[in-house]
């Protein structure tokens, strides 16, 4: 019997390794090509480069020198910059009306704060799309304004991201605020501190852990963000529609690949951010 | 002005950002996609109401076999990410000691922090002719030649259960987590082998976290536009492929919003049915991941 458990086990764990080794073999393949001197991303291998990021001319135009990508990048940043600051703005707000506040229907409302998050993207982007034409379009038969912002663009990006990734940092603050407790605040107003002090001093500080990963998780989801943006997208083109239009064209060179890992350690030491601010939240 | 007309104020104040997100973001673009979808265009910009873009719908084969195919293709890869990740999670959640449990789990989520676009990406280098799975076969002798992987089912299956692995993994780890040991051994005190106790205790446990993360899965498979078309090239007719092609190639949008509706009752119902058979409700789910 004990045999036969450890041989289970030791399968078990060699289909564990298997498991991440499934993981880390696309980012593996998509980082790996970021150093090879070579045109294209594939094999043979054909020595090792740094050229992909930081070579100034064509045909081996390094990253940090494409103004296309640096473009999207920056456009990228605008975007996710907007997108975190709302989205955690309305998420703490939801957490304090959904915690704090009794009000009718307030299940339903709950319900309907989700609800976003189980919308495909894609439709997502094509309904919000559909209504700032409609609005656009009326203004311009009827009154003959040119509503330029309703039109695709940064604006609609940002309002479509914001849609579904308020519901992420609303879930995210709300789940934090349910922990707090009522008798620190009631303790600041006993001493004689105004409303808007407590909320100052006591509430929002308890809040920051969790607005500071909910913020963090916006950026990163804005940055990743495809489906919805497909649709919403402008001249302003981010990162992701960037990358893509050239992924869909055959023969892109190993630059995409170098965008690729740098796109990896930025996210991942945003993400090593957000693991340190969650256990600052255990201790404190 | 008394207390309770400032608690009143405060209150309202506290909705506003709630109610503009809700009704400006969600349920007017909703409303105003299910109108267009109900305009049928009989000349150059004269339109009249009727129900002509979804009995259109009805009659083209190929449209509904799109859907059902992508509907067919999302429940396989929600079922293969099931039984891919529950060994996965449970050995993270219960097996794994206090301190590698931490790093595992930090480990599967790597990949959630890389865009869908570079994992389609990864899996494009690998999988392709000149790509190194096809290098590394030559290299040991099985085939003679580069094979191309890319471009089937196969490989828009394998990237989508990769897309959404993480999905599934979270919300189930969370559940076996909050799950106490002695019920296993229980389990085993009580006679029952080790797949006996799969099937009365742990998985009746996990149900809220098996519902949460197919219906996620399932939702983020349906609706997902960048794996298919990289993956499966021109011809692996996704849903959302056919309503992007209507709405940005034929300008079509009365035609692209009916499709989107389709889709969108589509997961829906799908979704209900699953809360329905598991007997869980949406905040129970989806909240708790």
């Amino acid at each position: 019997m004990r045999r036969q458990t450890q041989i289970f086990l030791i399968g078990y764990r060699a289909y564990l390794i298997a498991f991440f080794i499934f993981l880390a073999a696309p980012l593996f393949a998509a980082s790996m090509f970021a150093f090879n001197d070579s045109m294209f991303p594939a094999l043979p291998w054909r020595g090792f480069t740094l050229d992909w990021f930081f070579n100034d001319t064509e045909p081996k135009l390094g990253m940090f020198y494409d103004q296309r990508l640096l473009r999207g990048l920056y456009y990228s940043f605008v975007i996710a910059c907007w997108v975190s600051a709302l989205s955690v703005f309305v998420g703490t707000c939801n957490a304090f009306l959904f915690v704090r506040s009794e009000f009718p229907a307030k299940n339903f409302f709950y319900i309907m704060m989700i609800v976003p998050l189980v919308i495909p993207g894609v439709i997502l982007g094509i309904s919000i799309l559909v209504l700032a034409s409609t609005i656009a379009n009326g203004a311009d038969d009827r009154y003959g304004i040119e509503l330029g912002f309703l039109r695709p663009g940064l604006l609609l990006v940002v309002l479509g991201q914001f849609s579904f990734i308020t519901t992420i940092t609303s879930l995210v603050i709300t789940a934090r605020m349910r922990k707090f407790d009522v008798a620190m605040e009631e303790a600041a107003y006993n001493l004689g501190a105004s409303r808007l002090r407590v909320l100052l001093t006591v509430t929002l500080p308890f809040l920051r852990p969790a607005m500071i990963a909910a913020g963090i998780v916006a950026f990163l989801v804005s940055f990743e963000n495809f489906n919805t943006t497909l649709f919403l997208v402008g001249s302003e083109a981010p990162l992701t529609i960037t990358m893509f239009d050239r992924m869909a064209k055959v023969g892109s060179t190993p630059v995409l690949n170098a965008v690729s890992l740098f796109l990896m350690i930025a996210s991942g030491l945003l993400a090593l951010v957000t693991v340190l601010v969650q256990r600052d939240r255990s201790t404190g | 002005m008394n207390r309770r007309d400032a608690r009143r104020l405060a209150l309202i104040l506290l909705f506003m950002p709630f109610a503009l997100w809700i009704a400006l973001l969600i349920l007017l673009p909703h409303i105003g996609m299910g109108v267009l979808s109900l305009r049928e265009k009989v000349g150059p910009r004269q339109y009249e109401f009727g129900f002509g873009n979804y009995i259109d719908f009805a009659q083209e084969p190929i449209y509904w076999n799109t859907l059902l195919r992508t509907g067919s293709m999302s429940l396989l890869v929600t079922a293969l990410a099931l039984i891919i990740g529950f060994p996965i999670a449970y050995y993270i959640a219960k097996i794994a000691g206090r301190r590698s449990r931490g790093a595992l789990f930090l480990l599967c989520l790597v990949p959630l922090w890389v865009s869908d676009l570079i994992r389609a990406y990864g899996w494009i280098l690998l999988l392709r002719e000149t790509g190194i799975i096809s290098g590394a076969l030559q290299y040991v002798g099985l085939v003679s030649q580069p094979v191309e992987m890319l471009y089937n089912d196969a490989a828009v299956i394998v990237g989508l259960v990769y897309t959404v692995m993480l999905f599934m993994i979270v919300p189930l780890t969370s559940t076996l987590d909050g799950m106490d040991d002695a019920m296993i051994e229980a389990g085993y005190n009580l006679g029952g082998n080790g797949f006996t106790v799969l099937r009365r205790i742990i998985i009746p446990y996990a149900m809220p976290g098996i519902v949460s993360g197919c219906i996620i899965v399932f939702m983020l498979t349906a609706g997902s536009y960048l794996t298919p078309v990289l993956l499966g090239g021109k011809n692996s007719s996704w849903f959302t492929e056919t309503i992007y092609e209507q709405f940005i190639t034929r300008y079509n949008w009365e035609a692209g919003a009916a499709f989107g509706f389709l889709l969108l009752a589509f997961t829906s119902l799908v979704v209900w049915l699953g809360l329905r058979l598991s007997g869980q409700s949406l905040t129970s789910t989806v909240a708790r991941s």
